[in-house]
């Protein structure tokens, strides 16, 4: 009889269409650290909120010590001793280390608070595991990896003996990695059991006991980390290739359409760049993809170059053009165009009609005003003609309010206006997110007509079924850099899960 | 029966049902004060109230003239409630309406009774006026992201003070009153010109105040709907990631919709006091008219048709007020009741969410159905990524 501090087994957790959680068992030993491996989407952050109780599951139970519990809000999960690090930190800015660490169960004496002797176990806490922090710093004033500290010490002060890490490396510099990785093997030496969150396959091999991995929503299996190699993860967590091909002719690259040359961004979170030094262009008639688990820079360096966001240094150019400094509106009406990442924040203005949202770059043309006055009649023909061309669905036609459109076909929406437009560059960032398969293979085809009709394309996807299928040249981004370049009729899932995860690295430097 | 449900989901009646319902649920809460502070004469005086100047039904001159000095003192709120909802549109809240109308006062009537200018000339500085106020706002907000509602209120004050300093002196006011004197004395050419002022019992006050707020309103609707300008400011307010997606200048967009909010508010004051109805007295509170003008905006359904008669509702309360039997009720009643009721009309949006629901399910759902299944999973998708 093993002892498992915490089980969760057979969990199925149901959305209307869709199942996050199928058949999900995870059993955490006391005093292990367990890794939770798994793509986007793959069911990790259900499974979390199923433990914290923020869903109740439609089948399966937990267990704590053996004994069947009923969690069904984060409380009961808090009185279990299950304590976690978010990936985003919750903690008060302008409040104190140890006001942050005290809240929520603040010691008092009729109501007055009593700092002292939580200011007395903090410290003790701090020296016996090596978390040195101030406790009267603001949280505002000290950096990432103190705050991650921070939120640990909440941990430990509430004396948690299950201890969830969701991606904790992601905002953390090499050497505060390498810290954080000591504090864990400590807490687990202590008797502390830790699940740790990732999809990074290098932490895992040095942190983890054992390994359970999710992909889509499934169990794919519990493996010892050392009996195990990266490889074995990789293709564990990727899956086989389910060989579901875009019909399309070899590319015949022409000009350069776009070059990209030492990009560096500057990242909202931390101290590094979130975007490092990345270099490559894209020509007409060819798709370039770049692939990366999410959260290594993409979103950002698309920001940079549609200019929705600032970039540090470096140099974009479109058609020859010297591009970086110019505006967005100039980048749209000179050859870009942007099927964005976030459809419901950048792509739509949700409480518009479907006509209005057709026009959004192009509402100042001739075509669909005249003397600052919009053609309606003009407007409402177009958008029907697009909603023809790309089986743009709606309740009511031209006039329905996109918001109360379904996602897919919002997103249909979004690519046929972009692709619509007047444009020599197209940047799709996860084109098909939240599509049917048979919308899916619509949008593909288009993107390849794109292409043979002498565009130029730069995919952004998180979909490895989708980079391996449709692009003609594959650019891995791993924590803001350009770690890879490979060609899809030769490289393997594995190899590219390999990159993705940072456990391989191109070492010719491109120019 | 197809065609009343499809009523009840059109939101335009759902907002013209939220207000009518804050009006009437305003109305009880007026009767219950007055129940409260006397009961005997109670209903006596709500129809006192609500009967207004229909009291002269009998006389037509008499019911045209009150009749018309309603609508001239319904000008300013009206146009307050323009400024405030086409700022509204943009996504901004202008609560600096208020100074942008007290710098109007000051403007016009400094223009008309110390310059002697022509009162073309002083309603144009009255715009001008409001606009540089909601201005220098813009700019705060647009460079310096000071929200607009600090700085609004803020410059609020200053006016008043700007106020109280320019017109207190001798040149426009009778000091012994405090208050500024009769432009018509002073200078008639900077009275507004009169409009149908037989139809309105003579009623001189009636200028073409009146005919140039239903033209103003008329022309907010044509910009903000038509315009390829009020598309952008639209796009801007509703989602500003997307307006700056499409490359909209996001900063511009905010100080012009500012400044044409400041403007209107400074017309709205310009055509009220050189009309001569009212005189500027020392004050120590910025005027009521640029926030009566929010919950006017609102109650309107934030339409500018709508604040037409959403202003004249609630200056038709306001003065009916002075129909209330004073042996009976304190005067200040009837203020208390009109702050009551125009609080109330503040809860448009309020009412007008709670009771969508509801409503909505009078009539059945229009059929966005055949993806439905796409969209539920999409949503649980998005969930998952969070």
């Amino acid at each position: 009889m093993e002892d498992y501090v915490i089980e969760m087994l057979h969990i199925t957790k149901e959305f209307p269409g869709i199942i996050a959680n199928d058949d999900i068992t995870l059993q955490l030993k006391r005093g292990e650290i367990h890794a939770l491996l798994g793509e986007n989407g793959a069911g990790k952050s259900t499974l979390m909120s199923v433990l914290f109780g923020h869903y109740t599951p439609e089948k399966g139970v937990i267990k704590k010590d053996g004994k069947e519990v009923k969690i069904s809000n984060p409380n009961d999960a808090t009185a279990l001793g299950i304590g976690m690090v978010h990936q985003h930190f919750m903690l008060v800015d302008i409040f104190s280390v140890l006001d942050n660490i005290i809240l929520g169960s603040e010691p008092n004496k009729f109501g007055f608070l009593t700092k002292a002797a939580a200011r007395k176990k903090v410290l003790d806490l701090s020296n016996k595991y090596n978390l040195k922090v101030d406790p009267d710093a603001l949280i505002e004033d000290i950096t990432v990896g103190m705050q991650q500290r921070v939120e640990i010490l909440k941990m430990l002060y509430r004396e948690n003996e299950i201890l969830i890490f969701d991606e904790p490396t992601a905002v953390l510099t090499p050497q505060e990695i390498d810290e954080l990785m000591k504090i864990m093997k400590e807490l687990a030496a202590e008797g502390k059991s830790i699940l740790f969150i990732t999809h990074k396959l290098n932490e895992i091999m040095a942190v983890a006991d054992r390994c359970s991995i999710l992909r889509k929503g499934k169990y794919i299996g519990t493996v010892d980390v050392k009996n195990t190699t990266k490889e074995e993860l990789s293709s564990m967590m990727v899956g086989r290739n389910v060989k579901f091909a875009v019909d399309k002719a070899p590319a015949q690259p022409k000009e350069e359409i776009l070059k990209v040359e030492n990009v560096c961004v500057k990242s909202k979170l931390h101290n590094n760049d979130s975007v490092h030094n990345v270099s490559f262009n894209v020509r007409a008639g060819e798709i370039v993809c770049i692939a990366g688990i999410d959260g290594n820079g993409q979103t950002e360096f698309v920001g940079a170059l549609t200019g929705l966001d600032d970039i540090e240094s470096g140099k974009i150019s479109l058609c020859g053009e010297d591009i970086t400094k110019k505006s967005i509106r100039y980048k749209s009406t000179h050859g870009m165009s942007h099927i964005p990442e976030d459809r419901h924040k950048h792509g739509l203005v949700l409480d518009y009609t479907l006509e209005e949202n057709m026009i959004l770059q192009r509402y100042f043309e001739p075509q669909f005003s005249k003397n600052g006055i919009l053609k309606k009649g003009e407007m409402r023909k177009y958008s029907d003609k697009l909603a023809a061309a790309f089986d743009v669905r709606s309740g009511q036609g031209a006039t329905t309010i996109v918001r109360a459109m379904s996602g897919g076909n919002q997103q249909k929406a979004i690519a046929a206006r972009e692709m619509d437009r007047d444009h020599k560059l197209l940047i799709a960032v996860q084109p098909t997110r939240g599509l049917d398969v048979g919308a899916i293979e619509n949008i593909h085809e288009a993107i390849v007509k794109e292409r043979d009709a002498g565009n130029a394309i730069l995919l952004v996807s998180l979909e490895l079924d989708e980079v391996m299928n449709l692009s003609d040249r594959i650019l891995v981004m791993y924590e803001g850099e350009i770690v890879g370049e490979v060609d899809p009729k030769t490289t393997t899932l594995q190899e590219l899960g390999l990159y993705m995860s940072g456990a391989k690295r191109d070492t010719r430097k491109e120019a | 029966m197809k065609e009343k449900k499809s009523l009840f989901q059109n939101p335009g009646f759902q907002t013209l049902l939220a207000s009518i319902l804050c009006a009437v649920f305003g109305i009880i809460l007026g009767f219950i004060i007055l129940l409260l502070m006397n009961p005997e004469h109670a209903t006596e005086g709500m129809f006192a109230i609500l009967k207004n100047f229909f009291k002269y039904a009998n006389n037509k001159t008499n019911l045209m003239y009150y009749f018309g000095s309603t609508l001239v003192k319904s000008v300013p709120v009206i146009l307050c409630a323009e400024a405030i909802l086409f700022a509204y549109k943009t996504g901004l809240f202008n609560i600096g309406c208020a100074g942008q109308y007290t710098v109007g006062i000051i403007a016009s009537l400094y223009t008309a009774l110390a310059l002697h200018w022509n009162w073309f000339f002083c309603l144009l500085s009255a715009i001008v006026a409001g606009a540089v106020w909601g201005a220098i706002c813009g700019f705060f907000k647009a460079y310096c992201n000071v929200n607009e509602v600090i700085a609004g209120i803020m410059l609020n004050w200053i006016s008043l003070y700007i106020c109280n300093i320019v017109l207190g002196n001798k040149i426009c006011m009778n000091t012994t009153k405090s208050e500024t004197y009769d432009i018509a004395g002073k200078n008639p050419s900077g009275i507004l010109p009169a409009f149908l002022a037989d139809f309105f019992g003579q009623n001189k006050y009636v200028t073409i105040a009146v005919p140039l707020t239903v033209i103003v309103a008329i022309c907010i609707l044509f910009v903000l709907n038509k315009t390829t300008f009020g598309y952008e400011l639209k796009a801007t307010g509703h989602s500003k990631d997307a307006a700056k997606y499409a490359g909209m200048n996001a900063k511009r967009n905010i100080i012009l919709s500012l400044v044409i909010s400041g403007a209107i508010a400074g017309l709205a004051a310009g055509l009220y006091y050189l009309t001569g109805i009212e005189h500027y007295k020392i004050a120590s509170s910025v005027p009521g008219m640029g926030f009566s003008g929010i919950a006017v905006a609102f109650l309107g359904g934030l339409n500018p048709i709508g604040s037409i008669f959403a202003g004249f509702f609630v200056e038709y309360i306001t003065l009916g007020g002075q129909y209330l039997n004073t042996n009976y009720y304190n005067p200040q009643v009837a203020d208390l009741m009109i702050a009551i009721i125009i609080y109330l009309c503040g809860f448009v949006l309020f009412f007008k969410t709670i009771m969508t629901k509801p409503v909505s399910k009078l009539g059945t759902a229009p059929s966005p159905t055949p993806d439905k299944k796409t969209d539920a999973a999409d949503n649980t998708a998005d969930k998952k990524e969070v």
